[in-house]
């Protein structure tokens, strides 16, 4: 674990140089027990692949109290389980209009769009952080077969709920935003909505499944969500 | 209550801006400038986080529909009502029916308006502040517009102030075109040369046109990095200093998004986080070089006049 300073209102703290398994969990370990830990001054945490950012309040608390207070709690990285194993299940309405850089990933990787499907569908992801827009999640476990680059050319416009690819990474598209992602399907699913307790479905830590859908299923899913708009 | 006659440039509802939602991918946003924004509100007697109006360069025409008490501070915009020039950093009465106006800029960025009971705007996760990247929060999202109503807290209700409440001259900021301000180096110093800490220290770089509330982007001597400008996406934070491959600096204002993944050489001090907040295109900037230690006692010596200040109005 390495202490860096950011500025006068923040520490960065770096758990590892390579990404892997325990560095991301690691990450996810000790951002929640920083924030169970509820420390007079801290002000949240930002959580970042192999880092987690903590922003505090320099007049109530130092860099050397933060710092001592946060090595205290690395013997309980190796005793504490992620207590957000959530298996989110997301279902995708795949190709089509709605994912239309579907046959181009199945052309770039000489495979049909039916394989392209099935291995997006296949592993367990895991959510690294939220980030670029409210509700972005950043997913880990992309099958290697699956390693698109960006588009060329970003698209100006791009549609709420589109599931995208990126070198290897896979995400999707929460609101409607320009972005250069390969979109390779569609969700019906908001992954977020203010008016609601809990306003964002996925956090950091997360485990997120896809499945494939019919148009019919999809249709369904929309009209379902309409109905259930506020819990407050 | 006001109607907006005119826009002005970019006005915006802002508060202390949206906390605690970053991990979800959230911008903090709220006003670039802090100080003047909590000075305008303790003013005109209201929590210091409430919302006031965020007035870029060229400012806005108000219309009073009630008579209230406001305060402008920030950025020197010549305000006026009626055609008369009105003092800043001073709380003003309004009349029904004046008319709230600014003629050019001579000082600063961003000016702030105050409100007595603070202006109402959409609460989006705890915050008014407009941001207007997610479109969410103050006016639907966006910048205020002709026509427009604006609401404030305790509408109509005038302030029951004996005297004309101001805040002291020592207090109220200077804003030059030619700022040295101040930065501690890291958390990426060493993703840099010696030579580039040296260019960086020691240049004078140029506010450029292709700035917002975001960031800052500045024109200059390209800083020199030892190998690669990327890093693993990681937590950006306020006054933060990115280089990207190009060499040149960009200045993370508040509106930024709340992961990045270029190699940030320094981070500019919290007491001197008004200054980039006030810097327009084609102003000058130099960085010079302070420790932790230092950053934190001149933060807790500006606070401990505002509290004084506070304390005694």
């Amino acid at each position: 674990m390495e202490f860096k300073v950011a500025g006068d209102q923040a520490v960065l703290i770096i758990l590892g140089d390579k990404r892997s398994e325990q560095v991301t969990s690691n990450v996810q370990k000790l951002a929640s027990l920083i924030e169970s830990s509820s420390i007079d001054g801290i002000e949240e945490v930002i959580l970042g692949y192999q880092s987690i950012l903590v922003n505090y309040n320099p007049i109530k608390i130092t860099y050397q109290t933060i710092k001592a207070t946060v090595a205290s709690l690395e013997h309980k990285l190796t005793t504490s389980h992620l207590s957000t194993n959530t298996l989110i299940e997301i279902p995708v309405l795949y190709g089509g209009e709605m994912g239309p850089d579907l046959s181009d990933v199945a052309q770039f990787h000489q495979i049909t769009e039916e394989e392209v499907i099935h291995l997006h569908t296949s592993p367990i992801y895991t959510v690294h952080f939220l980030g670029f827009s409210p509700g972005f999640p950043f997913l880990g476990g992309l099958p290697k077969q699956l390693t698109t680059p960006r588009l060329d050319s970003p698209r100006k416009k791009i549609k709420a709920g589109s599931v995208g690819i990126a070198n290897n990474q896979t995400g999707i598209y929460p609101t409607d935003s320009p972005g250069g992602w390969r979109l390779i399907g569609n969700t019906p699913i908001p992954l977020f909505n203010f008016n609601k307790k809990a306003p964002f479905l996925l956090s950091p830590g997360d485990k997120v499944k896809f499945k494939a859908i019919t148009k019919k299923e999809y249709v369904e899913i929309v009209a379902d969500v309409k109905g259930r708009d506020v819990d407050v | 209550m006001f109607k907006v006659i005119k826009p002005g440039l970019l006005t915006t509802i802002q508060d202390l801006g949206r906390k605690g939602y970053q991990k979800y991918g959230v911008a903090v946003s709220g006003v670039a400038d802090s100080y003047a924004h909590r000075i305008a509100n303790v003013l005109v007697q209201n929590p210091e986080d409430a919302a006031t109006l965020e007035i870029t360069l060229l400012g806005p025409e108000l219309k009073a529909l009630k008579s209230t008490t406001i305060a402008i501070t920030g950025a020197n915009l010549n305000p006026h009502i009626n055609n008369k020039p009105v003092p800043m950093w001073s709380t003003i009465t309004v009349k029904k029916g004046d008319r709230i106006h600014f003629k050019g800029y001579s000082s600063g960025c961003r000016a702030y308006l105050a409100v007595s009971g603070g202006f109402e705007g959409d609460n989006v996760l705890g915050s008014k502040s407009t941001d207007l990247i997610s479109q969410i929060g103050g006016k639907e999202g966006r910048s205020l517009e002709r026509g427009d109503y604006i609401y404030t807290g305790n509408d109509g209700t005038l302030l029951k102030i004996p005297t004309r409440r101001r805040l002291i001259p020592t207090l109220i900021p200077t804003y030059s075109s030619n700022v040295t301000v101040r930065v501690i180096l890291g958390p990426q110093e060493d993703a840099f040369t010696e030579k580039g800490i040296h260019t960086f220290l020691n240049s004078e770089y140029t506010v450029s046109l292709d700035s917002d509330r975001m960031a800052s982007r500045l024109h200059g001597p390209k800083i020199e990095h030892v190998k690669s400008a990327d890093i693993p996406s990681e937590g950006m934070f306020i006054g933060a200093i990115q280089v990207p491959k190009n060499g040149l600096p960009i200045l993370l204002q508040v509106g930024r998004q709340s992961i990045g993944g270029y190699t940030k050489i320094a981070g500019v001090i919290s007491v001197d986080l008004p200054k980039i907040a006030q810097l327009k295109p084609k102003d000058k900037i130099t960085f010079k070089q302070v420790t932790l230690e230092e950053a934190q006692e001149l933060l807790v010596k500006q606070e401990k006049l505002f509290t004084m200040w506070k304390a005694t109005i």
